[in-house]
This record gives C-alpha cells, sequence and structure tokens, in this order.
C-alpha cells in the first residue's frame, strides 16, 4: 500500500489507506444479532477483533426505529469489534449514529486516494514505506488450540499447522508442511498479502477480512503446492504454477 | 483411551527391567489405576493427603508384591479439583524424583487441571491415543500443551519429547475403513512412534484380574507393551501387531 505525505509545520496528512470491516446489519432484533455475531466469530475468532468496522445500515433502513443504536454498539464492543461509523447514512442514519456515537462517513476513503492519484500532487516528501518487522519463523508443528501471530510482518512456518490451530500475519503466511487448521493474511487489511502452503487442506482461509470457511472451500482448491490470494474482493484459491 | 493402562504397564515394565519406579494417579475423583494394579484393597493414604502433608510419602506409596521396586501413589476419592495445588504437586514429585529412577504419571482425560498438573513437570511424555479422529484430535492438542505450558517449555529449555502410543489398535478395522492407519496417525501427529497395542480382550482379563497385562506373557498387547519399554529403554524392536493376523488353516476352513 502506498503512503504519501505532506510535512506541515506541526503535523503531517498521512493519506495512508486503512481497510475498515464492513457489517452489514440485516436484521435489527439485538438479540438475533448477537446469536449470529456470536456464531461468525466462533468460526473466526480473531478475523474482526480490533478491526474498525463501518456499519452498513441499507438493509434495514425501513426499521430504523426499531434499532437500538447504543445496544449495537455495546454489543460489539463486548466482542471485541471497534464500530466506528455509519457507512453512507441518509439524514435518519446520520441522526442514529450521532445518537451511538459514531461517525456517519460518506465516503470509504477509496475516492479520496484516487482524487489524490489523479491529481498528481507533487509530494514534499519521499514516499514512506510502512514500518516491517522482520518475519516470524516457526520450526515446530503448530498444534490444535494454539495460535501463532506474526504482527507487521511475514509468518513463516516449517512444520504443521493442526486442524484446530490458527496461525496469524499481518503480511504474508507460508507454510512448508501441511496446513490444516484456520490460516489469515493481510489480518490488518493488507489486500496484497498471500497464503502460501506446501500442502493446504484448511479449516478457515482470510485475507484482509475476506474468509472462507471449510465448507465452502472445494475439493479442487485443496492440495499440494497451494496460493490463497485476493482478487478484487474474492479469494482465489488455486495451485502455484511453475 | 488406554492411559491407565498403559501407565500401569510401562511402571511394571520399568520395574522388571530393574528401574525403581513409581506409578502416579492423577485422576483425582476416579481412582482406577490402583484397580489396573490390584492394590485397592491396600489404599490407605493417597496422593492428595501427601500434598497436604496429613501423611508422608513412604506412608502413602503402596509397594507392588509382584515385582520388585515398583510401588503406587494412589489417588484420592475426593472429587475436589482444587487439591492438586501446584506448589503441592511439585514438592511431591520432586521427592519422588529424588528416589525413584523413574516416576511415571498416569494423566486423566481432557485438558483440566489433573492432566496439566500430570504433564507440568514432566521430562518426557507418552502420548497415548486411540486411532479415532477425536482421539488423535486431543493428543495434537496435548501435543501443543505440552511445548507451551510445562516447566521445561516456560523455562525456555529444549521441547519436551513426546512419543506416540497408538492403543485399541485393530487392523482388520483399518482395512474397512472405520479406524485411522499407523500412517494416518502419524501423518496428522508429525511424532515419533514408541509402539502400537492391538485391541485385545486379555487386557479386560487383566485389568479384572489386577494385572497389568505386561505381565502376561502370552498376550498379544502384554508384549506389545514389553516392546515398548523395551524401545523406551533403548532397545531396537520391529513393530508388531500392526497388520491383520494370518489366519490359521482350520481358522480358514470354518470361515471363524
Ligand atoms: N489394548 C486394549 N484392548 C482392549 N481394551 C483396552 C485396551 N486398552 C484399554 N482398554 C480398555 O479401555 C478401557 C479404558 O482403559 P483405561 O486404560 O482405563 O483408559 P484411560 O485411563 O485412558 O481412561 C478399559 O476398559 C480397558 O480395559
Ligand atoms: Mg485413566
Amino acid at each position: 500500500m502506498t503512503a504519501e505525505v505532506r510535512t506541515l509545520a506541526a503535523l503531517e496528512f498521512k493519506g495512508r489507506m486503512i481497510t475498515v470491516t464492513v457489517l452489514r446489519v440485516l436484521e435489527p432484533t439485538l438479540s438475533v444479532l448477537a446469536r449470529d455475531l456470536d456464531r461468525r466469530l466462533a468460526e473466526a475468532p480473531e478475523l474482526l477483533r480490533g478491526l474498525p468496522t463501518l456499519l452498513d445500515l441499507d438493509a434495514v433502513s425501513a426499521s430504523l426505529d426499531s434499532l437500538d443504536i447504543c445496544g449495537l454498539v455495546r454489543l460489539l464492543l463486548e466482542r471485541g469489534i471497534t464500530p466506528i461509523g455509519v457507512r453512507s447514512p441518509s439524514a435518519q442514519m446520520s441522526a442514529l449514529a450521532k445518537k451511538g456515537g459514531l461517525l456517519a462517513i460518506t465516503s470509504d476513503g477509496t475516492d479520496v486516494i484516487r482524487r489524490f492519484a489523479e491529481s498528481k500532487v507533487q509530494m514534499t516528501a519521499a514516499p514512506v514505506t510502512p514500518a516491517k518487522s522482520p518475519a516470524l519463523l516457526i520450526t515446530h508443528p503448530v498444534r490444535s488450540g494454539q495460535q501463532v501471530y506474526a504482527p507487521e510482518g511475514d509468518l513463516i512456518i516449517t512444520s504443521s499447522v493442526s486442524a484446530g490451530a490458527e496461525i496469524l500475519a499481518d503480511g504474508h503466511v507460508h507454510v512448508y508442511g501441511p496446513l490444516r487448521g484456520r490460516v489469515m493474511a493481510g489480518l490488518r487489511g493488507d489486500t496484497s498479502a498471500r497464503i502460501f502452503a506446501l500442502h493446504l487442506d484448511p479449516e478457515l482461509v482470510a485475507i484482509a477480512g475476506n474468509y472462507r470457511i471449510s465448507e465452502y472451500i472445494e475439493d479442487r482448491e485443496r492440495g499440494d503446492n497451494m496460493q490463497v490470494y485476493l482478487h478484487g474482493e474474492s479469494l482465489k484459491i488455486e495451485k502455484i504454477k511453475s | 483411551m488406554g492411559k491407565t493402562t498403559t501407565s500401569a504397564s510401562f511402571a511394571t515394565g520399568l520395574a522388571q527391567a530393574g528401574h525403581r519406579t513409581a506409578v502416579v494417579d492423577f485422576d483425582v475423583g476416579l481412582r482406577n489405576l490402583d484397580l489396573i494394579m490390584g492394590v485397592e484393597r491396600r489404599v490407605v493414604y493417597d496422593f492428595v493427603n501427601v500434598i497436604h502433608g496429613d501423611a508422608s510419602l513412604k506412608q502413602a506409596l503402596i509397594k507392588d508384591k509382584r515385582v520388585d521396586g515398583l510401588y503406587i501413589l494412589p489417588a484420592s476419592q475426593t472429587r475436589d479439583k482444587d487439591a492438586l495445588s501446584h506448589e503441592g504437586v511439585g514438592r511431591v514429585l520432586s521427592e519422588l524424583a529424588a528416589e525413584f529412577d523413574y516416576v511415571i504419571c498416569d494423566s486423566p482425560a481432557g485438558i483440566e487441571r489433573g492432566a496439566l498438573m500430570a504433564a507440568y513437570f514432566a521430562d518426557e511424555a507418552i502420548v497415548v491415543t486411540n486411532p479415532e479422529v477425536s482421539s488423535v484430535r486431543d493428543s495434537d492438542r496435548i501435543l501443543g500443551i505440552l511445548a507451551s505450558k510445562t516447566q521445561r517449555a516456560e523455562r525456555g529449555d529444549s521441547p519436551m519429547p513426546g512419543r506416540l502410543l497408538l492403543t485399541r489398535y485393530a487392523p482388520a478395522r483399518v482395512i474397512k475403513g472405520e479406524m485411522l492407519s499407523v500412517d494416518d496417525v502419524l501423518e496428522i501427529l508429525a511424532i515419533d512412534m514408541l509402539g502400537v497395542i492391538p485391541e485385545s480382550l486379555s487386557v479386560l482379563n487383566a485389568s479384572n484380574a489386577g494385572l497389568p497385562v505386561i505381565l502376561d506373557d502370552d498376550s498379544d498387547a502384554g508384549q506389545a507393551y514389553q516392546d515398548a519399554v523395551a524401545r523406551f529403554l533403548g532397545d531396537e524392536r520391529p513393530h508388531r501387531f500392526m497388520s491383520v493376523p494370518k489366519k490359521g488353516l482350520l481358522e480358514r476352513l470354518l470361515g471363524g
């Protein structure tokens, strides 16, 4: 991801793109939302934790009166999800956002980046490469119930990842062994992150918050020498071509 | 399934090989080991009594009458899980370690306190697994705990050596696809194998008689345990009981 910096006297604007998760609310009843959310989180507990999340209320626009926005915010916070605003809100949604202490966000930021790029603004400072940790190297098996996370960098595992284990990285994930657990690359939104495995038979794969659970991973997407990457918003799982 | 059966036979085998051995039952509330060792009528004090200081180790240890140098420390019948305090278990185990060549800790099932305590102070692990997906998954979890939540791991020492003992193995059912094969299990767990113990009626007979099955020289399971103990002590022995036994002519004629 490119980062553009314009230096001012006492502060600087960073046009860095961060990915936010959009949470589409399809139902106004809190108890139903809570149950569904808990089920989702059980599938992928680390997926949403701490990630900034925008609420999309379009699907419940007809029943906004019965939506307890403060209750919803509390429910999300309790589960480690950080709601920051309501996406493309109508007037009524903006009011609701205000009531819930949320921002009304009219753009998701991508059009701003595009405008920057198109206007070819001369930048005074050189592009800043985001700080990156060296890769985290794990040489032992990651067993069921264990979790390994490589913050700000890549994760390399030269052993097996069992079913019931969870491996996460802000960068790419490489597994030189069978990968049977849950795997998430680009945890903080790097959509260019990829997953590579000598043998892929996972319970869940995710890149930058786009995920697929085992049920939706087909047989031909399992096997030796596989990679997972993001193409637009869809996850591609395919053999590494040599 | 098979942890207590294995603990009893292993401890017996080590003592038979001339090593002073104590076997400790960590299954507070269930107390099975003394039955399988045939000493249930000689229990006076137990592990929890020793931890609480109500009895000395010497008073609580039961001396086996069949094999020299073999002692049993029974579990308590009380259901108080917290009785196995970290500090208390550590103290009793180091007292045992000073006295014995080997201390076998018979872990309860699961990953609760008893199991964690049985594993925490260990130098080496024998992971008892059945050839079923759920059992293998549990073993994988235990291996993870051994690698991260034991004294060895916390001190940053080299990882605890853990070896697989695959028990209740029935080759005929493997062929029918009803059980995982040795190779399947090894592929999933990726650890060294100490032995395969066949599913055998002799185990039930032995435990009903209060006799560790390793003492039954005629039984396949007994022989498999003898092999496993020998391998543990450094002998090289080929693995047996991994394929369907060939039927005798008479059995074939009778369609047995
Ligand atoms: N190799 C075997 N063949 C047949 N039955 C076995 C075998 N090993 C254990 N069993 C039986 O399984 C049951 C549980 O064994 P046990 O050793 O008490 O398991 P655990 O201590 O793991 O709960 C007992 O009834 C025992 O007789
Ligand atoms: Mg037991």
